[in-house]
């Protein structure tokens, strides 16, 4: 079999792969669905989720380490993922060729030279790395005053070390080097002494904006799935809704239609996992190189190249893709092979990158996070609109954990949770938040899907019993995400004599959240004058009442004096009938004055139940803007956001 | 290009057009210009659009009801819910009085709330299991369940327990999609007015068995068999609430079962319809089999401490003569088990 037709299949099948694995991300019971698929599988080899995840938490998430070996088989092999696994690139390298299977060689040769812009998928990642890095940065600058003599100790020994390789004139420019390292050396220190302990996380991942893995995720699960599901119904399950998942559809079409001006447009310029790769597979063991076999320099192996990494040139080995079309086309006996030794042709290892580009778009990285948090948004300035999903951490943590793949979406049963848009400040843009009015009901009270969907851990997976508060977690109490406040201006029996507990009804803890307030009032125009009476039917002036109005049972008569009312069960224009077995011993006087009243149960919530599950708000028949609704306070994720006085009664 | 190609050439250069292409050129011009008005007179529309209330009414449920003057109430005290369900169809003259071979059996669930079993929140899967097994012995064609639920409605089915147990009696289980609820008016009506109706499911449905448990419900007093048939309705109905026993007697206007089965084995006493905890539940030991919700629902009441005279839609529905409730004048079959 030819290595490109093995090329192929690998992309077919990882392609397939993906697919399946994105159908298969829904909650229930069937084979077909959520059970023990690896959902997240593609996420966790991705080799920017685990580097982006290490360098803001400082620790490797389990399952992550998928992505450690995708790093091992790079350095060994080149970029294989890129290749053969990634199924963006697969989608990338068809729509490419798609495009232009029929060109001129000449044309194609060209589309597929080296662009000097390559470069900058490099200063995306050093840009996002360093945006994710902050934190780290000021632990390092922290740690020389939490253990002062050992960063004396490091300090000493890389002074020594470098002034003995300038004494001994190891290396070029071995003076310059120490110069350098004495200069950095001196910012350190001094950054330790001048920064104040216990900052804030400076540190946010937004490497999911435009890791492909992700970005394949957000778009396929929240953009593609949905439309085919509006045309497909009988066969796939039934549409979703997820708001913004326009501009999610737009960036991902973009990626695709860029590879109309240059093929592999997306993986040649702006893919910072390409460019992670790129750097650690620039000494790659096995690569693709000349043998020194006679070479007649027809260009073949230039026509088909996706990386335009120069094959017949001194190859670029960390554009090199491993799309193997070089060896395919080579039409001489092995001048070009994929073999564990340098090409005798040349290689260029280098990337492009220059002094003052890495340091430009780290700087740009590094101001990031301290940028955005001018605006406290996770501090005083906090949204009470984001409504993280249960078992979310704590808002900072958890921007320094979601890549924004959305799988925690995807697999929502509900449907109630949500790609964020930009009103809770662009850093948390396509993360999770709960909109109530969308959706099938709120956030069920017996389901934990999210957390365990969450390749990163920005969603703790919960257990039922820590969701819900019981056996071992009892003291903790459930797991509350916000509380509902009701809006008496809007809400029917509050502020429209009408009744409804819509809210109470189907308030799922137990004892409910939700309590009433029984009260009577009396209803517009209600007070009236007995004109006549007979039995349990009275006769009364005023204004004409449509016929059985008062008589839905939830209506009384009252007349002066009486400390209860009677229930109404049937009118006319100008009659009242009440239940005749509670009806008067002797009929009311004429001219006696009654009020007709209406019995409201007025919902009100109990603050220490309440697990701001919202499905109060999601049946809440105020349609538009709900008359009871959630916002994030008193979340058990931030003590920051408690509304409850604590005691220990 | 060279740029002396770009002027315009000395106009003694164009030639005059031949009488051949002045003709070819106005012929396109005449069909074009036909084209473009005729496409216009055809979809020339004098009206303005949107009539808010336009009148949309397709037919409700037909009447399931099987009208032979038999026994039309059993009372079952005792605990296993199957034998229970089998002794009181026994003493309504037994299952195949009202399921004949071939008909399609629709039960309608109450399967509102994602919570267990065993909380009681939602009808019984052993009890619903036993009723398909029983209706497809006596020759059933088919058996459907379906509800449309208040919360996600696939979580519902499947972890009230609901799916797996009627999948495995051999049952078709069938979850609403949007196209399954048709807009409808029930024939005088007040409420049910071109609302949407839970209606696709019973194309071809000979036969209507409603099973409910009994709940407490804070608005409408008690969530029972009349109040079952609100998994009937679509849209935005959390707006009936606002008269909730008028439209759990136009629910019942509308809803002519072949009969009803009352699940009073366990009550729940309080936090209804939800509840959520077993300390929401009272054993009432109770199974009601009737061809009348009301006088069902008259006794229900009372397994929760109540009367009908505390739940105005009972009243009312038996002023509208769907029901009595004065149950002891059907003189039910009462037995233990």
């Amino acid at each position: 079999m030819k290595i490109t037709t093995a090329r192929r299949l690998a992309q077919v099948f990882f392609f397939a792969l993906f697919v399946w694995l994105g159908l298969a991300a829904a909650v229930g019971t069937s084979w077909g669905q959520w059970r023990g698929w690896p959902i997240a599988w593609f996420l966790q080899l991705d080799p920017l989720v685990a580097v982006g995840t290490v360098l803001t938490t400082h620790s490797l998430h389990p399952g992550l380490v998928w992505g450690l070996g995708m790093i091992a088989v790079t350095i060994l092999f080149g970029r294989v993922f890129c290749g053969f696994i990634c199924p963006f690139g697969a989608l990338h390298q068809f729509v490419g060729w798609l495009v232009r299977r029929a060109g001129r060689f000449k044309d194609r040769i060209a589309a597929n030279a080296y662009r000097p812009a390559q470069v900058v998928k490099y200063y995306l990642l050093i840009a996002l790395l360093a945006a994710a890095a902050g934190n780290l940065l000021l632990h390092l600058v922290h740690a020389s005053r939490a253990a002062p003599v050992l960063a004396l100790a490091a300090t000493a020994a890389v002074v020594l070390a470098l002034l003995g390789l300038t004494l001994c004139r190891i290396g070029a420019g071995s003076r310059r080097r120490l110069v350098v390292g004495a200069a950095l050396l001196a910012v350190w220190a001094g950054l330790a002494a001048a920064i104040a302990p216990g900052l804030p996380i400076i540190a946010t991942l937004q490497t999911g904006l435009l890791d492909p893995i992700p970005l394949l995720h957000r778009s396929f699960n929240l953009a593609l799935l949905p439309v085919a599901t509006q045309g497909f119904e009988p066969w796939l399950p039934a549409g979703r809704v997820y708001a913004g998942a326009g501009l999610i559809g737009a960036v991902f079409l973009s990626a695709l239609l860029l590879n109309l001006a240059v093929p592999r447009f997306f993986c040649r310029f702006v893919c910072p996992t390409g460019a992670l790769l790129g750097v650690l597979g620039r000494g790659t063991l096995w690569t693709i190189g000349q043998t020194g076999a006679k070479c007649t320099e027809c260009a073949l192996c230039d026509v088909d190249c996706e990386g335009a990494c120069t094959p017949m040139g001194p190859i670029r080995v960390s554009e090199c893709l491993m799309c193997m079309n070089c060896l395919d086309n080579c039409p001489t006996v092995m001048p070009l092979a994929y073999r564990p030794r340098p090409s005798p042709g040349g290689e260029v290892t280098g990337h492009g990158i220059t002094r003052r580009g890495f340091v430009a778009a780290a700087a740009a990285g590094l101001a990031v996070a301290p940028l955005a948090r001018v605006g406290a948004l996770t501090g005083t300035a906090w949204s009470p609109g984001l409504i993280r999903p249960p078992g979310a951490v704590a808002e900072e943590e958890f921007l320094t954990r979601c890549l924004k793949c959305d799988a925690c979406i995807r697999v929502c049963p509900t449907n109630v949770l949500q790609p964020a848009g930009l009103a809770h400040g662009w850093e948390a843009l396509w993360t999770p938040v709960l909109d109530n009015r969308i959706g099938t009901s709120g956030c069920q009270l017996h389901c934990i899907a999210c957390g365990h969907a969450c390749p990163t851990g920005a969603i703790r997976p919960l257990t039922l019993a820590e969701r819900h508060g019981t056996g071992d977690f009892e003291p903790n109490g459930p797991v509350r995400i916000g509380l509902a406040f009701v809006d008496r201006g809007r809400c029917l029996p509050w502020a429209m004599q009408r009744p409804c507990i819509v809210c109470e009804e189907n308030c799922p803890v137990t004892p409910k959240a939700i309590y009433v307030s029984e009260v009577y009032e009396t209803v517009r125009d209600g007070t009236r004058t007995i004109t006549a009476a007979t039995g349990a039917t009275l006769r009364i002036d005023g204004p004409a009442l449509a016929p059985g109005h008062v008589a839905t049972g939830d209506y009384i008569c009252r007349l002066g004096g009486e400390t209860a009312g009677r229930r109404i069960i049937a009118n006319t224009a100008d009659s009242l009938t009440v239940d005749a077995a509670h009806a008067w011993q002797e009929p009311p006087a004429e001219g006696a004055v009654l009020d007709v009243q209406v019995r409201l149960q007025r919902p009100v919530v109990d603050p220490a139940r309440c697990i701001g599950c919202g499905v109060c708000e999601h049946e809440c028949p105020v349609n538009g803007l709900r008359a009871i609704r959630i916002t994030a306070d008193n979340e058990t994720r931030s003590a920051s956001h408690s509304v409850l006085l604590k005691t220990n009664a | 290009m060279n740029p002396a190609d770009s002027q315009p050439p000395p106009p003694s250069a164009v030639p005059p057009p031949s009488r051949r292409e002045f003709l070819r050129r106005t012929l396109e011009a005449g069909v074009a210009l036909a084209a473009t008005g005729s496409l216009g007179a055809w979809l020339w529309n004098r009206h303005p659009p949107g009539d808010f209330n336009r009148a949309a009414s397709a037919a409700l449920l037909p009447d399931f009801s099987v009208r032979d003057g038999g026994r039309s109430m059993s009372i079952i005290t005792g605990q296993n819910r199957p034998a229970m369900l089998r002794r009181g169809l026994e003493a309504m003259g037994g299952i195949e009085r009202f399921v004949r071979r071939g008909d399609r059996v629709m039960l309608k669930v109450n399967a509102a709330f994602a919570t267990p079993a065993i909380l009681g929140a939602t009808s019984n899967p052993e009890l619903v299991a036993e009723l398909a097994h029983l209706c497809l012995a006596a020759g059933a064609a088919a058996v459907l369940v379906t509800d449309n639920p208040i919360n996600d409605p696939e979580s519902c089915f499947n972890l009230c327990g609901l799916a797996p147990a009627v999948r495995a009696a051999g049952a078709e289980l069938i979850v609403p999609r949007a196209s399954d609820f048709v807009s409808g008016t029930l024939p005088g009506g007040q409420l049910i007015r071109n609302w949407p109706v839970l209606t696709g499911p019973f194309h071809g449905v000979t036969k209507l068995i409603g099973i409910a448990p009994v709940k407490h419900h804070n608005r409408a007093g008690a969530s029972m068999t009349m109040k079952n048939w609100y998994g009937l309705l679509g849209g935005r109905r959390n707006q009936f609430h606002q008269d909730i026993n008028g439209i759990i007697v136009e629910l019942a206007m509308m809803v002519r079962p072949t009969f009803v089965v009352l699940d009073g084995t366990t009550s729940m006493m309080t936090n209804g319809p939800t509840g959520g905890s077993l300390a929401d539940l009272k054993a009432t030991n109770t199974l009601v089999v009737s061809t009348d919700p009301v006088a069902a629902d008259a006794l229900g009441a009372t397994l929760l401490d109540r009367t009908w005279r505390d739940l105005p839609y009972l009243g009312r529905a038996a002023e509208c003569a769907l029901g009595t409730a004065d149950f002891e004048s059907l003189r039910p079959e009462r037995a233990a088990v």
